[in-house]
This record gives structure tokens, C-alpha cells and sequence, in this order.
């Protein structure tokens, strides 16, 4: 009986470890990078026209558009457009937050969490018109840029894409 | 011709839009809005200070929350050397409910807020200075009957992490006011939450 009492609280406690949300040292689902290892993403130099959205899960009004910005994602997959979602949640909450909002929302659109706490520095680097207010979106292609702090309805992103 | 005038009225338009707002070195415009207590406050009531720190927040914003304790401590280190914190929550509350009047009451008294902590019903005031999310700070200082703005941006360069701070953007200007100089930097930026305005 002991031994099974030891043995039910060795189960226990792997089983503890296990689920306490530590994340594997390999590849994350959702990248976590600071500015520089955003900056590639918004820099890419071919035919593809880039939507680049910083969102949160806190943010209503980028709650509200992230649905289009899905729907546009997996409509123009062969446009050549690429939505990318740069997520700003506080990183404490990446497992709690993060990973199931995007589950939940069913987003298979390109996910990435910036955590870069100089938001003095970088914030004028993606946007010299960025007051600093999310939702905003970098859309580009090759040197082609332009920048929105706002949100957009699908029809208006369906619009700027077909005209960019 | 009528594609003319559609032309220049869309540009007179964004021209006004972006006159909207105050600047480092305009004055401050002035308002009155009522503070928690239910009395109405204007800036030219602080007629003992020798300036104010003016920060557009409000209950529900993450960034604001994590900014709040510093915003407390800001207003007990610098309300006594002449520079109050005045906060103004721009928010619709039809909008985001949180930030109704009613629950900006019960913030300010759950977390012990000493500074006036103002509604903008309405929304008239936020457009004036041009804040556009929360936390915005306009660091403002007396001269003669006028406030000027002096600083707009943001508190210091770490949101996540007040032990972390390495630069205190807004605490150095008013250093600076205090001891008769200019700030080095007078602009700073930081994400925070768009204001909530009815579509």
C-alpha cells in the first residue's frame, strides 16, 4: 500500500510538471522575438504583398477586425498576400491568453509575439506616423509602404490590397 | 470640376485633422470636467502649481493599469513640488463600459488615487491636446496666467516592468522644469489603447 501511495505521488507530480504549462526549448508555435528579430518580417523583398497587423487580445477594436484579417489571409493565400499578426500581449500571458484566444478563433493566419519593452525606439522605426495605438497595420510590398492606425472592416482591406 | 472641389475638400479636411492637437511649446488648453469627488475641475484652478502633469488614462486599458502605481507614486513625489498629476479618462463608456464614471469612482477609491482623476464627458477635451491612446502625457508648466506644454509622450521606457526602467522620460523633464531647465527629450513614444469613440 505504501508503494502505491509513493508510487500514485511520483504519477502525480510528473503529471504536475507536466501540464504547468513550461514551454518546450524547441521551436514555439507563436515566436517570441524582440525588435530585431521583427524587423526581417518587415523587410521582405519580393512580389508579396505584406499585411502586417499589431494587435492584442485585450484590444476590442483589434479583436473586432482580426476575423477579416483571417478571412483575407486564407482568401488571398495565392494573391500573393501574407497577413502577419504581431501580437502584444504582456508575454506572462502567452499560455494563459494568447494560445487559447487563437485557438479558440480558429487563426491560422502567422502569429508572432513582440516583447521589446523600448516601444520609444521601435515604434518610430515601423512608423515615424504611429502615435503608439493598436490596432495598426503595415501593409508593403517590396519598398512600396504605408501605414494605418486604425482599424479596418474587411471590405476596406479587400479594397486596399486589390489596389496596392 | 466637381472632382476638383471632392479633391480639395478631402485635403482640407486632412489638413485639419492633423492642425488637431498641441505641440511641445503651445499652450495647454484649458478645461472643466468633473473629477470623481462630483466637483468640476479646470486647469485654471491649479493656480498655486507650477505646472501639471496631464495623463489621458483610464480604468480598463491594460497599459494603463500597468502604469497606475507609477502614476500614484509620480503624483506623491511631484504634487508637492508644484507639478500635480491630473487624470483625464477620454473613454466612451458606451463604448467600454468599464470606463464609465461611475466605475471611475470606485477605481479612484479602491486604489487610493490622490489627484483628480477627471471625466471627459462629451469627449471635447482629447481632441484638443490630440492624445490619441492610454496612458498619453502632456507635462505642462505655468507661465504667467498660460500653461505651456513642455513634454508629450510617454512615462519612462518600460511598461512591463517598473523595476526595469531604465530611462524615466517624464520624471527627468520635470526634474528638468523644477530646476529652470528644458528637457532633453520633449517627445517619447509607447503603445497603448486606442480611445474608445462611438463609430
Amino acid at each position: 500500500m505504501k508503494r502505491f501511495v509513493i508510487y500514485m505521488l511520483l504519477v502525480a507530480a510528473v503529471a504536475a510538471s507536466c501540464t504547468r504549462g513550461e514551454r518546450p526549448t524547441g521551436e514555439l508555435a507563436v515566436p517570441i522575438v524582440d525588435y530585431s528579430g521583427l524587423e526581417p518580417y518587415l523587410n521582405k523583398s519580393n512580389d508579396t504583398t505584406y499585411i502586417v497587423n499589431f494587435w492584442a487580445t485585450w484590444c476590442t477594436p483589434c479583436v473586432e477586425e482580426l476575423p477579416y484579417l483571417e478571412k483575407l489571409s486564407r482568401e488571398y493565400s495565392n494573391g500573393p498576400v501574407k497577413v502577419l499578426l504581431v501580437n502584444l500581449d504582456f508575454p506572462k500571458y502567452y499560455d494563459s491568453r494568447l494560445l487559447p484566444f487563437l485557438k479558440e478563433h480558429d487563426i491560422t493566419a502567422q502569429v508572432i509575439m513582440l516583447d521589446d519593452s523600448d516601444t520609444n525606439t521601435w515604434i518610430n522605426k515601423i512608423s515615424p506616423e504611429w502615435q503608439g495605438s493598436i490596432p495598426a497595420t503595415v501593409i508593403y510590398r517590396g519598398t512600396k509602404r504605408q501605414f494605418f492606425e486604425r482599424a479596418f472592416t474587411y471590405e476596406e482591406l479587400v479594397e486596399i490590397v486589390e489596389e496596392f | 470640376m466637381k472632382t476638383l472641389l471632392i479633391t480639395l475638400t478631402i485635403a482640407l479636411a486632412s489638413l485639419s485633422a492633423l492642425a488637431q492637437g498641441v505641440k511641445v511649446g503651445d499652450k495647454a488648453p484649458d478645461f472643466n470636467l468633473k473629477n470623481v469627488d462630483g466637483k468640476m475641475v479646470a486647469l485654471s484652478d491649479y493656480k498655486d502649481a507650477k505646472g501639471a502633469v496631464v495623463i489621458f488614462t483610464c480604468n480598463h486599458c491594460p497599459y494603463a493599469q500597468a502604469y497606475e502605481q507609477r502614476i500614484i507614486d509620480l503624483h506623491k513625489t511631484y504634487a508637492a513640488k508644484g507639478y500635480p498629476v491630473i487624470a483625464i479618462n477620454p473613454n466612451d463608456p458606451a463604448v467600454q463600459p468599464q470606463d464609465s464614471y461611475e466605475l471611475m469612482q470606485q477605481r479612484a477609491k479602491d486604489k487610493g488615487y490622490s489627484f483628480a482623476y477627471l471625466f471627459d464627458e462629451g469627449q471635447l477635451v482629447y481632441p484638443k491636446y490630440g492624445a490619441t491612446k492610454t496612458p498619453h502625457v502632456y507635462l505642462i508648466q505655468k507661465r504667467g496666467a498660460d500653461f505651456m506644454v513642455e513634454y508629450i509622450g510617454t512615462i519612462d521606457d518600460n511598461y512591463k516592468d517598473a523595476a526595469a526602467v531604465k530611462e524615466k522620460y517624464l520624471a527627468d523633464a520635470i526634474d528638468a522644469l523644477i530646476k529652470g531647465d528644458k528637457p532633453t527629450l520633449v517627445n517619447t513614444k509607447a503603445i497603448g489603447c486606442s480611445i474608445k469613440v462611438k463609430k
